[in-house]
């Protein structure tokens, strides 16, 4: 009797595995789709590009005028070959560093800002009151028409073009933010606070981790902006920078150059949305896949 | 590991609703230090709502909620509740949920692992300890949630639902499991559930919610602890066959 009767459990933890492995083998099932099909995009998504840029090639090569205008256009080879003269130029990568850096602190304040002040006016009837009116009114404000604000406002260039970056960034990561926190299921908070967790432990424990996805959203966004602004800022008041280079193509009509400036851009802003992405990921692994 | 024993636990014409419209009126009801109390009733009579109150979640509209003396002002790791649906923070693995509990009642980091993998071990889910509440069945995540609020050793556990995902072999274990750890930490108990067989075979009384507060009051008669003394008094029984056995003897009567 009790050896039938002992196996009870044990069945049911059986039954439990059996479910696990349905679930593994489906998960895997689903994942060896998707890495095939994955590996099936990538040559796609190479062709996308690489028909855009043989588009670009017909169009300048045949000098095109057909309403837009090719035949002062710079060609593929063109940008390449002053590409190709650029990285050899110590002034190249001081831009990128400049422009690098501008980003990065304008960027980090933002993410660090917005999600401090987006939790604490989710969570504050006494904080949202205070701040949530002033970021309404200062939010529809373009970051870029800021610039005479901040050469007013700041002693030296440097500091009001990350302003303007942080500016833009700014507003996304809270907005983000704030939604995640008033979006949490209540049960997780009200879980841990049973358990005995006070308002300090439910912020670290729950909130914090609980809007990581929300908050992700928000900065990608803001990296995306934070480009735009720092790009922007640098062709108007800048001494250095990858933006203040680019313009300085054009008003010495250096075309190859102008272009070799935007493919510059295009690539650092897909590099760093694209750690953003991955940090995300990383941070967010417990979502089901569908919501990743 | 709970401080100090049972709770008891006292709702004095305790008025509860949400956004100023009642659900529950008037009530009076004493649960003493240690007791089992199981809550019947229909759906949307206020058993979650009882028991949120209880926990300290929500305040009472009028009337007074009263646990060890003390009035009831918030919540504490005193009165744990376990939910009637997913309440497992879903970015911890099983396990960090358990050790959550554990790191809120101060105990060392050291030794939280240890304990938490115990307490997931008789709870029937020691294989999968290092499992995301996504990977695990309904039924596995109760379990999780009732291990997380053991480990805790709260002196008074309301709770809502418990087992009502768990199919009858696993339910019939974690009512085994639920007095065995009484039986070590005495703790009061607000039972919620619709199953009368479970209500039976766990309440020391039974009150059935209605819209007018208790609608009815049963106490459980003796011959359950007699049966359950019986049961803990035969060691050569196996402790994962004792459930069933308490069943078929149930069935008998
Ligand atoms: N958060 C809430 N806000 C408004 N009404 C609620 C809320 N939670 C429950 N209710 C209402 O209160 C009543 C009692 O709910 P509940 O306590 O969950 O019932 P039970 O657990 O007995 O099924 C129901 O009519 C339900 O619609
Ligand atoms: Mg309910």
């Amino acid at each position: 009797m009790t050896a039938t009767r002992a196996r009870g459990p044990r069945a049911d933890a059986t039954r439990a595995d059996a479910t696990r492995t349905d679930v593994t083998r489906t998960g895997a099932g689903r994942a060896g789709g998707a890495r095939v099909s994955g590996l099936l995009r990538w040559p796609v998504r190479a062709a996308s590009l690489a028909t855009a840029l043989l588009a670009w090639q017909i169009l300048t090569a045949a000098n095109v005028r057909f309403w837009v205008r090719f035949d002062r256009f710079p060609g593929p080879m063109d940008v390449l070959r002053e590409f190709g003269r650029q990285v050899e130029e110590a002034q190249f990568w001081q831009d990128i560093a400049q422009s690098l850096v501008r980003i990065l602190t304008g960027f980090a304040l933002a993410a660090v800002l917005g999600v401090v002040l987006g939790v604490a006016t989710a969570r504050s009837r006494w904080a949202g009151d205070l701040l949530q009116p002033l970021f309404e009114v200062a939010r529809p404000i373009p970051a870029i028409a800021l610039v005479p604000v901040a050469i007013l406002l700041f002693p030296a260039n440097e500091q009001g073009i990350v302003f303007i970056t942080f500016a833009a960034a700014f507003f996304p990561v809270l907005v983000s933010t704030r939604h995640a926190v008033k979006a949490l299921p209540v049960v997780w908070e009200d879980a841990v606070r049973t358990l005995g967790a006070g308002r300090r432990r439910v912020l670290l424990r729950v909130v914090l981790p609980g809007v990581l996805p929300g908050v992700f959203g928000g900065l990608s966004i803001g990296m995306g902006v934070a480009w735009i602004c720092v790009i922007s800022a640098e062709m108007i008041s800048g001494d250095f920078g990858v933006g203040y280079r680019t313009w300085q193509a054009y008003t010495i009509v250096d075309y190859p150059g102008v272009l070799v400036g935007m493919a510059t851009i295009g690539l650092l802003g897909w590099l760093t949305s694209a750690a953003v992405e991955v940090a995300g990921r990383r941070l967010t692994r417990w979502l089901p896949r569908e919501e990743r | 590991m709970g401080g100090n024993g049972a709770l008891s636990l006292r709702a004095e014409g305790v008025t509860l609703g949400y956004a100023g419209r009642p659900v529950v009126s008037g009530l009076n009801l004493a649960v003493a230090a240690g007791e089992i109390l199981v809550v019947l009733g229909p759906s949307g009579c206020g058993k979650s709502t009882l028991l949120r109150a209880f926990a300290g979640l929500l305040p009472a509209a009028s009337g007074r909620l009263v646990a060890g003396g003390e009035p009831v002002t918030g919540t504490s790791a005193d009165r744990a509740l376990v939910f009637q649906d997913d309440a497992l923070l879903p970015w911890r693995t099983a396990r960090r949920n358990v050790e959550l509990a554990l790191a809120l009642r101060g105990v060392r980091r050291g030794e939280r692992r240890a304990t938490a993998a115990r307490w997931l071990e008789r709870v029937g889910l020691g294989d999968a300890a290092d499992r995301l509440p996504r990977e695990l069945s309904g039924g596995m995540r109760q379990r999780v949630q009732l291990a997380r609020t053991l480990a805790a050793g709260p002196r008074a556990i309301l709770m809502d639902e418990p087992f009502g995902a768990l199919d009858a072999q696993t339910r019939a274990s974690m009512q085994r499991l639920l007095l065995d750890v009484l039986a070590d930490a005495p703790a009061t108990v607000v039972f919620v559930t619709h199953d009368v067989d479970e209500a039976l075979l766990l309440g020391h009384r039974i009150v059935v919610l209605g819209a007018a507060g208790v609608a009815a009051e049963f106490p459980v008669p003796a011959s359950r602890d007699l049966l359950l003394a019986a049961l803990g008094a035969a060691p050569e029984v196996v402790q994962d066959a004792r459930p069933e056995t308490r069943v078929e003897e149930r069935e008998a009567v």
